[in-house]
């Protein structure tokens, strides 16, 4: 049986409403300042790159004999080094602060099935890090 | 407290428009009015072609997402008073296409949802003869949060990541893709690993957190992440060690 | 996985140095570069610091401590690059500036620590 000739219709296209996207700007972590503070969150790896790069510099320096070593300890007491190191300190501690109040949501910890609470995991990583610090500094300064 | 508070309202017809502009509407401050009612109330009253997205009016089935006063807000969650003495910016939820006014293109997030199969995976149907799937409490608390997302998209607009990179899954398909791999009763962790473990797929988060701070469910889907990124580098060191155990 | 992609091992290397710099950094950067230069703190003598410096043990941790966060910092810096300043088309300039700055200086802090005398 021949099927009956369909009528012929105009071309359609269906409607399609203009969307607007909206462009993100270059500098979006300049309008909000949550945005801002993480970009500066970002950039405290600048404190823990001066620390290897300066330690690796030290170790140099001692492997050189004691007159290198104490012109480099000279160095490092100009303002130059200790505004460069003051900057790199905040920065670290920058980093170690919102390091640790980011793991509370990373790490889940289970004890006897009930997740501990993040406040918990934060408290541990500091007193570990006042752990690490006491042990250095013994090292050190004995 | 004040009689009115001014709304300044985001308006964009594609017919008229060539880009957004807004529009400044008063309306009455009442204690117990949220934004959606506000919007309501200029609807009704002021200016009928105003277009938005509302449903439950009660925080559960994520429609009215919108940013008030640059924050990706549920705006029948959102009491006006707290804005007060005003004035309230309403714009469309951002890093979102604009359709009309406050009304955004989602079907980006439908696409990228669908991708990490929100569905329970089994290798091997269990026959209903042997009865029900059994799950302690315990073994539900692993990803009950995880459950709790409404796919309101408010940590989409959150996303500073997901609003430069197009091909970021995005906060809550990752959370909703941990909640199946967490659930004791899937198979599929797998076969979502594939998928997610692209460059594009979880490894553009930089662990920004405002998803979280977003969320109106609690879901935590930065946490979600972090955890699957652990999860994912396991199974990197894995298939490295042991390829043949891990297949 | 289908191909392997390198992004899960950059991760843990991120996160690792991440984890040793928030444990270790501040303390030393203050001992090290700030108390004992000013005079702040009594320093280790030289021949102290170095024979302790010598230790094997020491060396290698010296080397871990000042490698694996200078991985840290490349990561995270290469994704501050790609999306502070939207500059993920020169993702190759990105990842050998970043990534192949912190090779080249673990090679050479291997090549220090190993000849220390």
């Amino acid at each position: 049986m021949r099927t009956q000739a369909q009528p012929a219709t105009p071309p359609y296209t269906p409607y399609h409403p203009r969307w607007y996207r909206t462009h993100v700007s270059t500098y979006w972590w300049m309008h909000r300042w949550v945005y801002f503070r993480f970009v500066l969150r970002e950039l405290t790896s600048f404190g823990v790159a001066y620390f290897c790069v300066m330690t690796l510099l030290y170790v140099r320096a001692l492997s050189r004999g004691p007159e290198v070593f104490q012109a480099f300890q000279s160095r490092l007491a100009s303002p130059l080094f200790i505004c460069m190191t003051v900057v790199a300190l905040f920065l670290a501690l920058f980093h170690t602060t919102t390091w640790f109040s980011l793991s509370a949501h990373a790490m889940v910890v289970r004890v006897g099935g009930k997740r501990l609470p993040g406040v918990l995991i934060v408290m541990g990583n500091y007193g570990a890090w006042v752990v690490v610090s006491a042990i250095l500094s013994w090292l050190l300064l004995r | 407290m004040a009689e009115t508070i001014q709304l300044e309202v985001a308006r964009y017809s594609p017919e008229k428009d060539s880009t957004p502009s807004f529009q400044k509407y008063e309306v009455p401050l009442r204690k117990d009015w949220v934004v959606l009612d506000a919007l309501n109330y200029v609807k009704d009253k002021q200016d009928g072609s105003l277009t938005f997205r509302w449903s439950c009016r009660m925080g559960v089935c994520g429609s009215c997402g919108m940013m008030v006063n640059g924050e990706p807000k549920l705006t029948c969650a959102t009491f006006l008073s707290k804005y007060a003495p005003g004035p309230v910016r309403v714009e469309p939820l951002r890093y979102f296409p604009i359709v009309r006014d406050l009304v955004v293109e989602m079907s980006d997030f439908m696409t990228k949802f669908r991708k990490v199969k929100p569905w329970l995976i089994r290798n091997d149907d269990k026959p209903l003869s042997e009865g029900e799937f059994l799950q302690t409490p315990e073994q539900l608390e692993v990803y009950k949060p995880f459950s709790m997302c409404i796919n309101c998209t408010l940590c989409y607009a959150a996303c500073p990541v997901y609003g430069l990179d197009p091909f970021f899954i995005g906060p809550a398909a990752i959370a909703l893709a941990q909640r199946y791999n967490m659930d004791s009763r899937d198979q599929g962790s797998d076969e979502r690993m594939d998928i997610l473990s692209q460059h594009e797929g979880i490894w553009g988060c930089t662990f920004v957190g405002e998803c979280t701070k977003a969320c109106p469910k609690n879901v935590d889907p930065a946490g979600a992440i972090q955890q699957y990124k652990l999860a994912a580098a396991m199974d990197w060191f894995k298939a490295l060690l042991a390829p043949k155990a891990s297949r | 996985m289908a191909k392997r992609p390198i992004e899960p091992f950059l991760w843990t290397l991120f996160s690792g140095g991440g984890v040793l710099a928030a444990f270790f950094v501040p303390v030393l950067l203050f001992l090290l570069f700030l108390a004992f230069p000013l005079g702040l703190l009594h320093a280790p003598s030289y021949d102290a610091l170095h024979s302790l410096i010598a230790m094997p043990l020491v060396r290698l941790l010296l080397f871990v401590a000042c490698s694996v966060p200078l991985f840290h910092w490349a990561h995270r810096f290469r994704y501050t690059l790609d999306d502070g300043l939207q500059i993920k088309h020169l993702n190759e300039f990105v990842d050998i500036l970043c990534y192949g700055g912190a090779v080249v200086v673990t090679l050479l802090a291997a090549l220090l620590l190993w000849n220390f005398s």
